[in-house]
């Protein structure tokens, strides 16, 4: 298939951007987006032209490098998908494409289409882990777990960690993010002692970044591993009951 | 220098080398580890829980990595499980059966001492991931769930759906974080290690370069330890990530760590088959799919049906007719041979002729798709989103492809490489899975070596380095960014006619065709003839455009594929010399009768530690011996 991209191009996180159009001729409908993109650069190359730089690594859905927007639609048209598993069959030939970084205040362009998502780790930084040394555990079927938990703290940490929720969010919000792990985390047995110290803490570190969250639900739609909104509101909950606690005061939990 | 080679096996039966070894290594105290600087490169399962640990225990720990988290480390992407000889299941498991499959499944290739510590520290990481919050998957009764793998007849795979690594590099990741905040651990982002520094022949640091300035930096410390992964983007199509590369292990093997038994590399049997040129990778279909799905091929060479229409009495279930014991859960090295055998007689499918079908029909009849979709859901819908196809309508598709190397640096029982003060774990080191390694194995290993063995073995070298501090001010270090400096703009410079892809698709294709899943003497000879000119031509022609001084992703290529070229040659002198079959390396002289793979314990029952003599030289071989004392050397039979 041909295909017209528009393409946003940016030397440095400094330099001035913008969109440039590549033609994108005789494209195998079962090549990746990528790997479509991989062909593009091939052919700059071949012109004295820099290729476009774009994230990437795994290119199975899972490192959550890769990520863009494309027509205006973080990770593409296709749900449920990351830009690297998103296929070529899912266009048609002549379509126009155009082609962005994450659109996210949050995510500075560092150049083309890599972004800065360095925020997203100072949330993980703040609480996002339980705090059990190396050696200190217990054996590993003393704390007995309802298999309906495990499946949904497993739905919560299934979370890759590309930004997608943020870049669509028209408030460049973090919650789906930051709720997948304070969800992972706050559902099991392990993570009872530290959950509503956790939450604050993530929630804080948070909004010192990010947008706030005005429930459009944009993040949910564009989510790579169809993150309900739904542990956003579990972790609202956390968040006010973690506020009305006693401070200081150890709850049984 | 010459090198040594010490495994330093602690004395003793085998279930007690390890106490014997922790109970007589020399400590670090408390207060004092503070005083001591570790250099971690790599934050994959080995790095990441190494780095987390060494925080935890008071080191000062620097960790670098390539990408912009130390999360996207390419564990992540591990699906089907971790080991663990828990023996929830009561099905006869217990450490020894463990160690004893690891051992046999590696042809008989790995050290016994190392083996039986990862077996013993496999219930550990299992306690360990829980307690981080790593959500296996569980009974209704809220127990722990286990599966198969290849090459054992127990169950004691842990999974999390099929995403078993992301969730265990999650554990690690979050405990690296956790110290990061408090402190311990300074964490470098976009940070690619170019070159050891080695002083007084010690590990004192690393040069890196900033992949956003383009800034060649020194960096210091007491120790270095490399969680860098392996190697097998060498073959350019592979199922490891992209930017999986092998230049800093390539490097230290140039500052003289000794390389080990590189021509060991492991062809996974499960991956969807190639499709087009533009094709960038290879991705994997987890084995634990190989638990309910069969494989098989038409019984007719050229037979073009669908495979729906194949009677069940014209399909060759080949695995289950040559393997009765193990059937579809034949080891790797076994199952990826047996595929392309079927392809080499005519009867593949596909467009190309080069797969066989991976069927759930029988599994989905007798278990229903439910329970087929919670199991294996997510990789389903991973083929389908690739191929188009439905693999709940139709049988999978799959193919070999290159997946993981059990070669890498060797490492003495302490991992530490032929330089001193050089620590090297996970799939970067070449110690415990022999010539193949089995399924669910890589996990289990990485975290080992991270969590539980380094963190103790590394006190024992660093208590003899008090007050031997070098800074990076030191002369060597201005060596080595100099030279770092001369390779990059030499790459820069070349402005060539031919882009880093290209050649990186060239020299895998020489090596796909040579040194992968079938080898012989005269092929390894053409290889070795055709890789040197292209690496000559690839320094004069390459092009990469943009320069050093601002992000350069091609630039970033250009440096590894330089360095794959050198380790492809490597490769084929290793797999050149070892004149016998064992596991992944497969020689065609070498095979009895029915075509299975045929060791020659005579002559090759050794680890070969290859040794860099400079650039135009021929590397130079040590052996070291394999003693085994606890198993009895035998044909490896899956019968």
């Amino acid at each position: 298939m041909d295909l017209t991209l528009h393409v946003w191009r940016q030397k440095t996180r400094d330099a001035e951007g913008g969109f440039v159009t590549y033609r994108a001729e005789n494209i195998s409908s079962d090549a990746s987006f990528l790997e479509m993109l991989d062909v593009v650069n091939e052919r700059l190359i071949e012109k004295n032209e820099e290729p476009i730089h774009f994230e990437h690594d795994c290119r199975e859905g899972i490192c959550g490098s890769c990520g863009m927007m494309i027509n205006g639609v973080a990770h593409g048209p296709v749900g449920g998908t990351a830009t690297c598993q998103l296929h070529m069959r899912h266009f048609k030939d002549g379509d126009e494409i155009t082609v962005e970084p994450w659109r996210a205040r949050s995510f500075p362009v560092i150049k083309d289409l890599i972004v800065d998502r360095a925020p997203l780790d100072a949330i993980i930084q703040a609480g996002g882990y339980i705090s059990v040394n190396t050696g200190s555990a217990v054996e590993a079927n003393t704390l007995p777990i309802p298999k309906q938990i495990q499946e949904l703290s497993m739905d919560a940490a299934e979370c890759i960690q590309c930004g997608a929720c943020v870049a669509q969010c028209p408030n460049g919000a973090a919650q789906l993010f930051t709720a997948a792990k304070v969800s992972h985390l706050g559902l099991l047995p392990q993570g009872q002692p530290e959950r509503y110290e956790r939450v604050v803490k993530m929630v804080e570190t948070m909004e010192s970044f990010f947008g706030s969250c005005t429930l459009f639900r944009e993040c949910e739609a564009v989510c790579p591993k169809e993150i309900s909104t739904k542990f956003i509101e579990r972790m609202n909950r956390d968040f006010l009951a973690a506020k009305f606690k006693p401070s200081k005061e150890p709850v049984a939990q | 220098m010459t090198i040594q080679l010490d495994s330093k096996i602690p004395p003793g039966p085998i279930a007690e080398k390890w106490s014997y070894a922790k109970a007589h290594y020399k400590l670090v105290n408390p207060a004092n580890k503070r005083k001591y600087d570790i250099i971690v490169v790599g934050a994959g399962l080995a790095g990441a829980s190494a780095a987390a640990t060494l925080g935890e225990l008071g080191y000062n720990v620097k960790c670098f990595v390539y990408h912009d988290s130390p999360r996207r480390a390419h564990s992540i992407a591990a699906q089907g499980g971790i080991n663990a000889a828990k023996n929830y299941r009561n099905d006869g498991d217990s450490i020894y059966r463990l160690f004893y499959d690891t051992i046999k499944g590696g042809d008989y290739r790995a050290r016994e001492g190392n083996v039986h510590r990862l077996a013993e520290l496999s219930v550990n990481i299992i306690d360990q991931a829980v307690a981080q919050g790593v959500p296996f998957a569980r009974e209704y009764g809220g127990a722990l769930e286990n599966r198969s793998f290849g090459g054992v007849q127990v169950s004691r795979t842990f999974y999390a759906r099929g995403q078993t690594g992301q969730q265990l590099l999650l554990g690690a990741f979050q405990a690296l974080e956790r110290q990061i905040a408090l402190g311990t651990v300074k964490q470098y982002n976009r940070h690619e290690m170019l070159d050891l520094v080695v002083v007084d022949g010690h590990a004192k640091g690393i040069i890196t370069r900033n992949l956003v300035t383009g800034k060649i930096e020194s960096h210091s410390a007491d120790a270095v330890v490399l969680g860098t992964g392996g190697y097998v983007n060498v073959f350019y199509l592979s199922t490891n990530a992209k930017a999986s590369n092998a230049t800093a292990i390539w490097r230290a093997h140039k500052r003289g760590a000794a390389f080990g038994n590189p021509c060991y590399t492991q062809i996974h049997p499960t991956c969807i088959p190639q499709s087009g040129d533009y094709q960038s990778k290879l991705t994997l279909m987890s084995e634990s799919l190989r638990n309910d799905g069969r494989i098989w091929v038409p019984k007719a060479q050229g037979d073009k049906r669908g495979p729906r229409e194949i009677p069940e009495s014209e399909r060759d279930y080949y695995l289950e007719r040559k393997y009765p014991s193990f059937g579809n859960l034949a080891p790797r090295d076994i199952a990826s041979r047996a595929a392309k055998e079927a392809c080499d007689d005519g009867r593949g499918i596909g467009p190309s002729g080069r797969g066989v079908y991976l069927d759930f029909a029988d599994a989905i009849k007798r278990l229903g798709r439910k329970t087929i979709e919670e199991r294996y859901g997510n990789l389903f819908e991973m083929y389908h989103d690739i191929t188009a196809e439905d693999p709940y309508e139709m049988p999978m598709r799959i193919y070999p492809a290159p997946h993981y190397s059990m070669g890498g640096l060797w490492v003495d029982y302490n991992l530490m490489s032929t330089v001193p003060g050089l620590y090297v774990i996970g799939e970067a080191n070449f110690s415990d899975h022999g010539a193949n390694r089995l399924g669910a194995s890589a996990l289990m290993q990485g975290l080992a070596d991270g969590y539980f063995v380094l963190p103790v073995t590394i006190g024992d070298y660093l208590a003899g380095q008090f007050g031997k501090k070098v800074q990076a001010s030191h002369a060597a270090f201005a060596d080595a960014e100099t030279s770092v400096r001369q390779r990059v703009s030499a790459l820069v410079n070349a402005k060539g006619s031919r882009s880093v892809d290209s050649y990186h698709r060239e020299l895998g294709s020489i090596m796909w065709d040579y040194c992968g899943m079938a080898r012989s003497a005269d092929g390894l000879k053409e290889a070795l003839q055709k890789i040197r000119p292209l690496k000559e031509q690839y320094w004069r022609d390459v092009r990469v455009l943009g320069n050093g001084e601002e992000p350069n992703q091609a630039l970033e290529k250009a440096g590894r594929v330089a360095d794959f070229f050198e380790l492809a040659e490597l490769m084929c002198i290793d797999a050149l010399h070892r004149e016998e079959s064992a596991g992944g390396h497969f020689r065609v002289e070498h095979q009895t009768p029915d075509g299975e793979a045929q060791r020659n314990d005579e002559e090759f029952l050794y680890v070969a530690a290859w040794e860099y003599k400079g650039e135009g030289n021929e590397p130079v071989l040590h052996k070291e011996p394999l003693l085994y004392e606890e198993v009895k050397l035998a044909t490896r039979s899956y019968k």
